[in-house]
């Protein structure tokens, strides 16, 4: 076995959670080479899913936000250039491209950069008081115009879209939600779920309109009014775009990686070209417990991506095999979900969503695929375990809350 | 500010300074001590940051919430000094904290 040359330069393109846990994960497997982060924010990685939540509402400073202090790059001697955009990888030089011309060599080349807002193209759409959020800057816009009393719309019932609700309604805001498919969180739940939270929702005091789409919005260089597609028209102050992210997949693409919703990696995160990896939501990547090719938008993913990614530029396989998990927090709920549920057969409820604490199990062909479990932390616990397995559970044990959560599976 | 002594599974000790106000599993993370993952953030959802708190110290650490409590009954190996450390907030009364991270986080 000949050994293989330890790369000297490793360079993470992109700086979000996947970055930081790259650069963290490279110094823990022993790394002593030079890393650089080229991110084109102005900040340092930070964690996005608090943006909609306790960072919008204030409750968490930008400090309590970043993924590390400031003083670890440093302590970790991590070469970090913010501002920067890379807009090239030449392959055959082994060199990456910013927009100001700086060309930085790579021996292995890691690509986290993420997704981005899919855009809501409409007459209008460009006026103040029309925001989208993804980033610190789009929190920090947003609160220019988040006050008590406004008028907000809301386009998109997804996740970002209903944690907004739920934090502008605590504000005093007068919340609209519009929203094209019949039922809220229509991509990722079933309509026993949605239910529950279109009945959380409305009881707070959000209107929530299915069926609608924004044609264009109307003001004199600030947002007055949204126009529906039924032709309708709606007073609003400010208004929130939230109708899913698209794969930062170009500067790959470009490059001749191959790319199919996401750049192409297989289980160890290598892209088509063996010095370069990949990892988070810009990856579509194989999962071996759903035995297909899957691409994930979460932070548990870029994570454990991340990890993968780093182990395997420096030679180290460790395969990535994880079940998905997501979670949301509105109001009192804490909303935890594990596995994905497409293709599920058959749905178990357990518990009683008036009681503002259930799950809903998903199993197709007998097999447990997914749970959402709504502040029912050990119908989560068990049942992430238990899709990990691929277990056949029984639905009238799991319907049946007298059947503990660690014994269900045990027949 | 309180000193917070993190030991590995095989007893490797890690010495660190961290704030009042921040969580221990930040002081963790912050400081690059493995076997503390905390993919959620500090949210409770996951569970990634359980540690057993030393029995000196268990008093101190504060009240552990519904939320806590269901989540560590199904973490693995639950002790009667186990905690989630996203929860525990640190103060001075927490100088000199020791807290043992679980073998199933490496």
């Amino acid at each position: 076995m000949t050994a293989e040359t330890q790369p000297e330069v490793i360079v993470i393109v992109g700086a979000g959670h996947g970055a930081g846990q790259c650069a963290a994960s490279l110094r823990q497997e022993g790394f002593e080479g030079k890393i650089v982060l080229i991110g084109e924010e102005p900040y340092l990685p930070y964690q996005r899913p608090p943006l909609s939540k306790k960072f919008l509402s204030g409750e968490l400073t930008i400090e309590r936000v970043y993924f590390k202090p400031a003083d670890f790059y440093a302590t970790a001697e991590v070469d970090v250039r913010l501002n920067t955009r890379v807009t090239e990888i030449d392959r055959a030089a082994k060199e990456v491209v910013t927009t100001d011309g700086t060309r930085v060599a790579y021996d292995k080349l890691i690509l986290t950069t993420g997704s981005r807002v899919r855009e809501l193209k409409a007459p209008g759409a460009g006026l103040k008081g029309i925001h989208y959020l993804r980033t610190i800057d789009d929190v920090e816009g947003l609160k220019t115009d988040f006050h008590a009393g406004k008028r907000m719309v809301i386009v998109g019932a997804g996740y970002v879209g209903l944690e907004v609700a739920a934090v502008a309604l605590k504000h005093g805001l007068e919340v609209t939600v519009l929203e094209m498919e019949p039922r809220v969180l229509a991509r990722v739940t079933s309509p026993e779920v949605s239910q529950f939270f279109h009945d959380v929702h409305t009881e707070a005091g959000v209107n929530i309109l299915y069926g609608h789409a924004v044609t264009e919005f109307k003001g004199d260089g600030h947002l007055q009014e949204a126009v529906l597609s039924n032709g309708s028209t709606m007073q609003a102050d400010i208004a929130l775009i939230g109708i899913g992210i698209l794969p930062n997949v170009e500067l790959a693409e470009a490059a001749g990686i191959a790319c199919h919703n996401g750049i192409q990696v297989d289980e160890v995160c290598r892209t088509s070209d063996p010095d370069i990896f990949a990892a988070g939501d810009c990856t579509e990547h194989p999962n071996p417990i759903y035995g297909r090719r899957i691409r994930l938008e979460s932070v548990h993913n870029a994570l454990e991506q991340a990890k993968t990614a780093a182990a395997a530029a420096l030679g180290k396989e460790k395969p990535y095999a994880q079940v998905p998990w997501f979670w949301s927090d509105q109001y009192d709920l804490k909303l935890q979900m594990a596995g994905l549920n497409q293709g599920y057969d058959e749905v178990v409820l357990r518990g009683d969503p008036k009681s503002r604490k259930f799950a809903a199990f998903y199993l197709k062909d007998g097999v447990l695929i997914a749970v959402d479990a709504i502040n029912a932390a050990p119908e989560y616990m068990i049942g992430r375990k238990l899709i990990g397995e691929k277990a056949r559970v029984a639905p009238e044990r799991l319907r049946d809350i007298n059947v503990n959560m660690k014994e269900v599976a045990d027949s | 500010m309180a000193k917070i002594t993190f030991i590995d599974h095989d007893g490797t000790k890690r010495d660190v300074e961290a704030d009042n106000g921040l969580s221990v599993m930040e002081a963790a993370v912050n400081n690059m001590v493995p076997g503390i993952d905390a993919d959620c953030g500090g949210a409770c959802a996951c569970a990634t940051c359980h540690v057993y708190v030393d029995d000196a110290w268990m008093g101190k650490t504060g009240e552990i919430s519904d939320m806590e409590e269901t989540m560590l009954d199904f973490a693995e190996d639950r002790r009667e000094n186990s905690r989630l450390s996203c929860q525990i907030k640190i103060s001075d009364d927490l100088d000199g904290l020791v807290v043992t991270t679980p073998e199933s986080q490496h």
